[in-house]
């Protein structure tokens, strides 16, 4: 058990899968000997895997992430990486029309045991096509599955729980959370998909959200201690399947819920999930169900226009204390 | 020239597309098909010359027009049949219909109802026989209209840098919908795309089954010797429209006429014939033979039952969550 970097954890996840599974392979622009991915996840991987296996791509999302379809069809298990979360729009077709589809239009006779891994999330200044945080399109696909590990810990049992599904898997990271250390066992673990985690207690009010917001919903619900404002922390690390049992019972007890991504707000994660909670446990709420997400703008460039434009803590906390 | 064991085959395997779909063709005017269909009717002699040339364990990538693939790859007819007609016995279970008919155990990867989506997926499947060395070889057939799309540069490029077995086969019918190719394409000839992606090309008779049999077998030969891949330009006609309901009117009467005179099975027919494979009665017999197979499908295509409604939700995923 070691404190590592939740780049240094998925890098461990991917490397214990290829020494332990002889079909996973990784493909992508720049994951190679000279780049190691733009994020610099998969450095040292081609040193020692081969080119073979740790495979530089030419510029060509739609059919990197269709080889990858095809390779895991026929018995590899590929992980692709798109260098950007913004870039997977180029290769839709592959992932949403043919990977998601391919089980239920074929009934049954195929698996598409495929990752394809990339990066969301704002923060660094890099503007409308670098920045945006798109989950909730996947989330409307039926056929595929979506992890958004936020946290060391769960990304290198996630990103192998990934690796060893039968089903295409979308797998989400960001930006700024591939710097943030946690305490990471050394040997093989494994985290369900579909099982969420409550990353702090509380009884007033429950804040359910993903990547960077659950970092930043933690830092609130530390202050609001101090005014004697209780919070719960929930992270779904997946969103499908998503674990509706451990949000539920948490609205259940708080009777409060506020949602928090970076995504824009129509039609964004928080919508679905906003609604399910009105379904299945309205009698318990005590209040409005309250979203805090990016406004419905693409992600501007200036770092005064992005800060104002991803949620912050004074955002998060205010809607908090608007319900409580 | 090949053996005449190889031109009874072509003749055969020819002939079995057309009867399949002639079967399709009767079951459709009983009002038996659901939705639409894209008949492979006028192209039997491309799906039949490519697939004689490979092994059982080779794979096919096919098409929204992909009845023929199909067929000729192996797959049941029976259970194609049943598939077209929405039925639980159908070979995606009534799943996927006319444009995604498939049978894996036949070594069909998939057809796709997105035009140049293949493409990419017959990338992956090669790389997958280089990686774990089986040498299998995959045919990836796409129409014209598919090499204006984007994914026809990508995955040529990426076969090509990675000397991938992979044999590009275009089914060049010269209408993408009602848009003819010289509309679309700059060049006479598809296949001179390939040069820029420094892949040897080939452009065939699309309606002989027997010159597009021996462009396959040097495409599969190069292949599994490791040396990458090939295009097969296969001109060719559909003899019917695009889909259900066209009558395909925007073809000029001439150009129609000079195709559709060059019936597929008829050419493969009088060639096995002036090489001494085949008798005209022995062609007969064949046809005869494979007439009570499509009946037989038929039968069993229409006796089968429709899925129960609430299959809708099985299959998605490999388990229920």
């Amino acid at each position: 058990m070691a404190e590592i970097t939740y780049r240094e954890a998925l890098k461990a996840g991917l490397r214990e899968e290829m020494a332990r599974d002889k079909t996973v392979f990784l493909m992508g622009e720049d994951i190679g000997l000279n780049w190691g991915g733009a994020f610099k996840v998969t450095k040292g991987l081609a040193e020692e895997f081969g080119e073979d296996r740790v495979r530089d791509t030419p510029i060509s999302e739609n059919t990197i992430a269709g080889a990858a379809v095809g390779a895991a069809i026929t018995g590899l298990r590929p992980v692709a990486e798109i260098m950007f979360g913004d870039l997977i729009t180029l290769a839709m077709d592959q992932v949403c029309n043919q990977a998601a589809k391919m089980r239920y239009m074929f009934g049954g006779q195929t698996s598409v045991p495929l990752v394809i891994r990339t990066v969301f999330g704002g923060g660094k200044n890099i503007a409308s096509h670098h920045s945006q945080s798109l989950e909730s399109w996947f989330m409307h696909t039926p056929g595929l599955k979506i992890a958004v590990p936020a946290f060391a810990y769960d990304v290198k049992g996630l990103i192998k729980t990934a690796i060893r599904d039968p089903d295409p898997v979308m797998f989400f990271e960001h930006k700024l959370v591939y710097d943030k250390k946690e305490e990471v066992p050394d040997e093989d673990y494994t985290i369900p998909f579909g099982e969420a985690s409550v990353k702090r207690e509380g009884a007033d009010v429950t804040i359910w959200g993903t990547f960077l917001m659950v970092h930043k919903a933690l830092a609130v619900a530390e202050e609001l201690a101090k005014e004697g404002i209780s919070v719960e922390v929930i992270d779904p690390r997946t969103l499908v399947p998503l674990d509706k049992k451990t949000l539920i019972e948490s609205v259940k007890k708080t009777g409060r819920l506020v949602l928090v991504t970076e995504e824009t707000k129509t039609g964004a994660t928080t919508a679905e999930i906003a609604a399910i909670v009105q379904e299945e446990a309205f009698d318990w709420l005590d209040a409005p169900i309250k979203r805090v997400n990016a406004p419905d703008t693409p992600v501007p460039f200036a770092p005064s226009l992005e800060e104002y434009f991803i949620p912050d803590e004074k955002r998060i906390a205010q809607a908090v204390r608007d319900i409580v | 020239m090949v053996s005449k064991k190889t031109l009874v085959e072509l003749y055969t395997r020819t002939l079995k597309v057309r009867l399949f779909e002639e079967k399709v063709w009767d079951l459709f005017g009983q009002n038996l098909v659901p939705g639409t269909l894209h008949l492979y009717l006028g192209q039997e002699a491309v799906a039949a010359g490519i697939t004689a040339a490979m092994k059982d364990s080779d794979w096919v990538q096919s098409t929204h027009r992909g009845h023929g693939h199909v067929i000729a790859k192996g797959a049941d007819p029976k259970k194609a049949l049943a598939e077209l007609l929405g039925k639980k016995t159908g070979s995606c279970k009534g799943k996927g219909g006319s444009m995604h008919i498939t049978e894996f155990d036949a070594g069909v990867l998939g057809a796709t109802g997105v035009v140049a989506s293949g493409l990419p997926i017959a990338v992956g499947a090669a790389l997958s026989s280089q990686m774990k060395g089986t040498n299998d070889v995959v045919a990836c057939f796409f129409g014209d209209g598919a090499s204006n799309n984007g994914t026809f540069g990508e995955s040529l490029n990426m076969a090509a840098i990675w000397k991938l077995p992979v044999i590009w086969v275009v089914e060049n019918n010269f209408y993408a919908m009602g848009t003819p190719i010289k509309l679309t394409c700059p060049s006479e000839n598809i296949a001179a795309r390939a040069d820029g992606y420094c892949t040897p090309n080939v452009v065939v008779d699309g309606n002989n089954a027997l010159e597009v049999y021996e462009a396959a077998v040097e495409a599969v030969k190069r292949a599994r010797d490791g040396d990458g891949p090939t295009l097969i330009e296969c001109k060719t006609y559909r003899k019917r429209g695009h889909s259900r309901f066209d009558p395909a009117k925007y073809r000029p009467k001439e150009e129609a006429e000079h195709w559709l005179s060059r019936d597929p099975v008829d050419i493969i027919k009088e060639i096995a014939i002036k090489e001494g494979a085949i008798t005209e009665k022995e062609a007969e017999k064949i046809r005869k033979k494979l007439e009570k197979e499509m009946e037989e499908a038929g039968k069993f295509a229409v006796e089968s039952d429709y899925p129960e409604p609430e299959k809708a939700l099985e299959d998605v995923y490999a388990e229920e969550f």
